[in-house]
């Protein structure tokens, strides 16, 4: 097991004139479950490979406990890429299924022997060691393939997307059991998804790139709770925050003509008076007229205990630089009491509940206040 | 959802398969051979119009995927199978969505390795297939492809004049770049040397696998081979001024690997006493694509030189080394190789393709001829093999299989 450091590790591909990743810098702790994640093209892969050694570092290091491995070949590196279509071979037990690879390293037999039954038990595949894989279920076999990486005993488990050729009900059991698997195995992991759910329920941390710059690498709680900038607020959460362009006024903000309070000291650091205003849909309070947010509701979703309601503000949604400008306005989104919703048409008053109001800079992005 | 076909030349017959049931259940009547073996995904071998088509079973992105990979490898000229198509919108009949079909076509005379372990055993058949994945490999990464998931189960083998030709089965987690890092050789090569080593392992387990042969010992050939073959590729060689005959020896040693040279970089230092060559763009099949343009036949690469070695004897003996090549070429194609190809009855056609049918009369004859103490005519060799070797030989126009544990996605931990 081992830490693993990025130090300003940069990936430039030939023939372009951007980085893929840019002066990347995270340090990952022992037995961390740690996910990159971000929408395709942000160099979350790319950074993987990195580590792997699959691709080359043109700038910074990467290291691997105490060791540089910045120009090592991926054998080298004790890492073990996961989930890569391991093959089951019919003639071999489970055990030498398990323990073949570490035979070919010349490892012992007796050391072989102790590490797959140790990874058996873990994987609850104990009973099966000397049965043919023929004669076990799919998730054992599963288990298996999943035994081979165990044994090998890696600094560090590499993952890229292992489940997006599952579908949407597999990928969520199957995410859970590499999660608790991680857990007890406690073998530092770098996981790379595109998903942002997957990201938050998995990892220890979550770092979020975009366009091969880190933006935040932050526990998911704390990621949720304190988006760094106004892309790391719209990518993490789903039903995603609700995003507004604003004009700071007196006493706080001007959202379409009524204001919203915020304290001075919090806009402090704006550039200018062009803001963006962030407030995720469980973070509003139906309140009175002239207190929130008017909204007009255009649709209403009731989920038992809660509702949601889509609808519209007079305040512009704010729309990040490099989206389709051409794509439909999203509607503003809250959740409401599934008791008592509003109706189509009805013109609601929204207010962030205490605490729960995000603000960036229109300019930067960056986020204002604490 | 509905049916849908992606096919670069769709054959109809295509809509007659039962595509509405699971690939594991289809029925034996639309089966080429029965399911034997086992492997990653649920594969099947199909008859349609008259031919062989592997069918996969996957995620309908995948099947794509894959399908598009392996017709930029085709347009390549990279050894691979060939794909057919892709049938996605799946529904059984109780309107329950099923995985896409990835269907390539049967490479005729082709073997999986494990139906060449089953048969008894030439020694060193290991060794050379081990080779031939080498050199495909190497082919593969010149041209910028990172496999992924190199085995002898992904690859499938023709008969190649006593060696073998390997060709790419599985891109499925294939990636074409510009060109591959160290990295990314190493990582190929890291794969092979692993999933070789089990399968032979496995081979071992079942009793398979020629006596002698240690798997992890032969599974590092791979890297050795590779190295070498790589080196010779792509290696700078600088010399002094006056040896520039090892310009000539580097493109000679080249072709003798199958390759030809289309740019070789040449520079000299400051002073200009000494000098650099490094090859920039190399392709394989150096004896294959002579011989196909003289004679229009297209074979593998050492059944090529077999053949060339046998047209050179014949201008030889008919005391045409003056005449034009190619008019000796189509003399030879007419009076030797097609009389030779064509006295096998059709029913046993089907054992081994015709360029490797002439290369093994070829192999015949000199047996024959050191018994018999003088020169035997290739007329007398045929007969004598037609009538005591050939039958004895396995069909191998269409052998299919499909290897390692059948192990569909689901969840660890489904069954506790």
């Amino acid at each position: 097991m081992a830490t693993v450091k990025f130090d300003e590790a940069t990936r430039l591909y030939p023939g372009n004139d951007k980085p893929s990743v840019d002066r990347l810098n995270i340090d990952i702790e022992d037995g961390e479950f740690l996910v990159l994640v971000g929408p395709s093209g942000c160099g979350k892969s790319t950074s993987l490979r990195m580590l792997a050694g699959l691709e080359e570092v043109n700038a910074g290091k990467i290291w691997i406990g105490d060791r540089d491995v910045t120009n090592l070949s991926p054998k080298d590196r004790d890492v073990a890429m996961v989930f890569q279509n391991y093959a089951l071979y019919p003639h071999m037990s489970v055990a030498d299924n398990m323990g073949f690879a570490l035979k070919i390293a010349g490892v012992d037999k007796g050391e072989i022997r102790k590490r797959v039954e140790e990874a058996a038990k873990i994987l609850d595949l104990s009973q099966y060691l000397e049965r043919k894989p023929k004669a076990l279920s799919g998730g054992q076999r599963q288990r298996v393939a999943m035994g081979r990486a165990i044994v090998r005993s890696p600094q560090v488990f590499l993952m890229d997307e292992p489940l997006s050729n599952l579908d949407a009900k597999l990928r969520v059991q199957t995410r859970t059991q590499i999660a608790s698997l991680q857990r007890r195995l406690g073998v530092t992991t770098v996981y790379v998804t595109h998903d942002q759910v997957e990201a938050m329920t998995m990892g220890d941390r979550v770092a979020v790139l975009k366009d091969g710059i880190l933006q935040q690498c932050d526990s998911p709680r704390h990621m949720y709770d304190h988006p760094n900038n106004v892309f790391v607020a719209g990518f993490i959460g789903s039903p995603a925050m609700n995003l507004l362009d604003v004009q700071a006024g007196d006493g706080g903000v001007d959202v379409g003509g009524s204001t919203v309070p915020v304290e001075r000291a919090r806009l402090a650091g704006a550039s200018g008076g062009n803001l963006t205003l962030g407030v995720r849909p469980e973070d509003l309070e139906l309140t009175t007229e002239g207190q929130g947010i008017p909204v007009t509701v255009d649709v209403v979703e009731e989920l038992g205990a809660d509702a949601y309601i889509y609808g519209s503000t007079k305040a512009r949604q704010h729309i990040e630089a490099d989206d389709d400008n051409d794509a439909p306005e999203k509607p503003f989104i809250a959740r409401v009491d599934g008791r008592r919703p509003p109706k189509k048409g009805d013109t609601v008053y929204l207010a962030p509940k205490q605490g729960h109001l995000h603000l960036f800079d229109a300019e930067s992005g960056a986020r204002l206040g604490d | 959802m509905a049916l849908n076909i992606t096919a670069s030349r769709p054959d109809p017959a295509l809509l007659d398969l039962p595509w509405e049931l699971p690939l594991e259940t289809w029925p034996e009547d639309n089966l080429a051979a029965l399911p034997r073996g086992i492997s990653r995904h649920v594969v099947r071998f199909v008859k349609l119009s008259g031919r062989v088509l592997a069918v996969k079973e996957i995620k309908a992105d995948i099947a794509e995927r894959e399908y598009q990979m392996l017709r930029v490898l085709n347009r390549l000229e990279v050894p691979c199978v060939e794909p057919f198509g892709v049938v996605s919108g799946r529904l059984d009949r109780q309107g329950n969505a099923l995985d896409a079909c990835l269907i390539t076509r049967h490479l005729q005379f082709s073997l999986p390795y494990r139906a060449l372990f089953s048969q008894s055993l030439r020694p060193g058949t290991s060794s050379r297939l081990i080779d031939a994945l080498a050199v495909l490999l190497v082919r593969l990464h010149l041209t910028g492809f990172w496999w992924g998931d190199v085995s002898l189960s992904n690859t499938l083998f023709r008969r190649d004049a006593g060696a073998f030709a390997a060709y790419l089965v599985d891109a499925e987690t294939g990636e074409l770049h510009q060109t591959l890092s160290h990295g990314q050789r190493d990582h190929d090569l890291d794969i092979a040397r692993v999933n070789i080593a089990g399968e032979l392992m496995d081979l071992e387990a079942g009793g398979y696998l020629e006596a002698g042969t240690d798997p992890v010992d032969t599974s590092n050939q791979i890297v050795t081979r590779y190295a070498e073959l790589w080196a010779e590729l792509t290696e700078l060689e600088r010399f002094e001024r006056g040896d520039r005959w090892r310009v000539d020896s580097r493109i000679r040693r080249l072709n003798d690997l199958g390759f030809d040279v289309d740019e070789l970089s040449i520079s000299t230092d400051f002073d200009g006493t000494h000098i650099q060559i490094q090859p920039k763009v190399v392709d394989a099949g150096h004896h294959s694509r002579r011989l196909l343009r003289l004679t229009g036949l297209d074979v593998e690469e050492n059944q090529a030189r077999r053949l060339l070695n046998d047209l050179d004897s014949y201008r030889a003996s008919q005391d045409r080394q003056n005449d034009d090549e190619e008019i000796v070429a189509h003399e030879w194609l007419t009076r030797v190789y097609e009389p030779i190809t064509r006295a096998v009855p059709r029913d046993l056609a089907g054992k081994l393709e015709p360029a490797e049918l002439f290369h093994e009369v070829l192999e015949h004859r000199w047996y024959m001829s050191e018994r018999a103490g003088h020169d035997v005519p290739i007329e007398d060799a045929i007969q004598d093999y037609v009538a005591t070797v050939l039958p004895s030989k396995p069909d191998e126009a269409t052998v299919v299989g499909v290897d390692t544990v059948e192990m569909p996605v689901v969840a660890m931990f489904d069954d506790l």
